[in-house]
């Protein structure tokens, strides 16, 4: 299983995607919203913990599809179906390698785009928080529905609207905690209750995602 | 007899052959009855006005939006568990009603809200799930239609629909923890204190009565047109097979 993870993540490097795909569009995006709403700190920094997290999601969705099409095509899922190890445990190192080279560094630059934003001082420690705690359910979701989308011509968009909708709790939870720091209120309920959701992806996601597979194995 | 001996397609669609008419019928009287009576023989609220009324169809539609996800979800587990085709197609059958009770629910709700709150649409938790449960179905049938072999687009979108189920419950109440709400609680006829007079809530029953009979008669309807539409696939496949 760690064997598969290194080979995702050095794979994810070395064809020119990597840290810099995910982390590029994210920055597009912080730059694209002064842009659009204008410079107004006041404004910027009320927007920023929202536009941040949306950030995260929106960069979390690019790289999904690579996930499983590729494996898909050259036949290499076929030998993890028959592999020793469980085929939860294939998807479940999947979402790890896609966390490493999405949401790791996504969370780790966060706080400097949201300097780039005005981001309400004292919420930086609960924003780089709650990311590292949220990102994963990001990518165990993602994997569920790239498996679920594997088998179909047209997957891209399809894998968008499938996505999006169950990245909705943790969107919630995880910018309400950031809005929260940066006005000075108590954050461990939202962030205990985003925890929860990435513990319960965790438990559960990994099996709806080999069931999905195996179906588009068969 | 048990129950799932009408998982047979041949049963199942003798029985919605008898069942579509019936259940059609009794809709319409349901509906007609009801909306007649609550548009035209009930007196305006005091402070609501006519707009009151609206209630007739907002409150089945929203209730049919939620009921028939569940009843998608019920589906697609016995799909999962006893393979049988029918329930997987009923599945399929009920995602386009429930996905137009979603947006009349809506609609109404806009019409009403313009007039008694002053906007068409405000971020209140409850509108927002509903918001949310729109994309939901949107997935579904996004889902059915992409996929081309049959019994994989229905395992497939079985797991969506029961992955779903648990993300659509808990984006309701993650929903409720970000904001407050402004859309007045639900009056549970049953368990509450009733907050509702007999004048409107006698008509509403019968309109509520008119959706679920409606519902039925449509689902039946559909599922057995996929059923024929399967024969017909399959019997053509078998004429290619003799020709070549």
């Amino acid at each position: 299983m760690i064997a598969l993870i290194r080979r995702d993540v050095l794979l994810a490097f070395r064809s020119g995607g990597g840290f810099g795909l995910a982390l590029g569009f994210f920055l597009i995006l912080v730059v694209l919203l002064p842009l659009s709403i204008g410079p107004s700190p006041a404004r910027l920094s009320a927007v920023a913990p929202g536009l941040l997290w949306v950030g995260a999601l929106l960069s979390a969705l690019l790289s999904l599809e690579r996930i499983f099409a590729t494996d898909f095509e050259d036949g290499t899922l076929d030998v993890l179906g028959t592999a020793p190890i469980p085929l939860a445990m294939v998807t479940l190192a999947k979402a790890i390698a896609h966390w490493l080279t999405t949401g790791l560094p996504i969370a780790l630059a966060a706080p400097l785009l949201g300097a780039l934003l005005i981001l309400p001082e004292g919420s930086y420690g609960t924003l780089i928080l709650s990311l590292l705690i949220g990102t994963p359910a990001l990518s165990l979701v993602g994997t569920f529905a790239a498996a679920l989308t594997v088998g179909l011509k047209r997957g891209g968009l399809l894998l968008s609207i499938i996505t999006l909708p169950l990245y909705m709790p943790t969107l919630i939870f995880g910018s309400v905690a950031v809005r929260r720091a940066g006005e000075g209120l108590e954050t461990t309920a939202s962030l205990g209750l985003l925890a929860a959701v990435t513990l319960g992806c965790l438990a559960l996601l990994p099996f709806a995602a080999a069931a999905a597979l195996r179906v588009n194995l068969r | 007899m048990s129950i799932w001996s009408y998982a047979n397609p041949h049963k199942f669609a003798a029985v919605a052959e008898r069942v579509v008419p019936v259940a059609g019928v009794l809709a319409a009287i349901c509906l007609i009855g009801g909306l007649i009576w609550g548009f035209f023989f009930t007196p305006d609220d005091y402070r609501q006005g006519s707009t009151v009324k609206i209630i007739y169809l907002h409150v089945p539609a929203a209730m049919m939006a939620i009921n028939i996800w569940g009843m998608m979800l019920v589906a697609s587990i016995i799909w999962v568990i006893r393979r049988h085709h029918v329930s997987a197609l009923a599945a399929k059958a009920a995602a386009p009603v429930g996905i137009t009770m979603t947006l009349v629910a809506l609609f109404t709700g806009a019409v009403w809200g313009q007039q008694m709150w002053g906007t068409w649409w405000a971020w209140d938790p409850r509108l927002t799930s509903f918001l949310i449960l729109f994309l939901f179905y949107v997935a579904y049938i996004a889902l059915w239609s992409a996929i081309e072999d049959s019994d994989t687009a229905a395992d497939l979108t079985a797991i969506l629909c029961l992955v779903g189920s648990v993300f659509a419950i808990l984006s309701r109440y993650a929903v409720l923890f970000w904001n407050q709400g402004l859309h007045q609680a639900a009056s549970d006829p049953v368990y509450d204190e009733r907050q509702i007079d007999n004048v409107f809530y006698l008509p509403l029953i019968l309109t509520i009565a008119g959706f679920i009979i409606l519902f039925v008669a449509l689902v039946f309807y559909r599922t057995r047109t996929e059923i024929d539409l399967r024969r017909v696939r399959s019997l053509e496949a078998r004429r290619r097979m003799v020709e070549v």
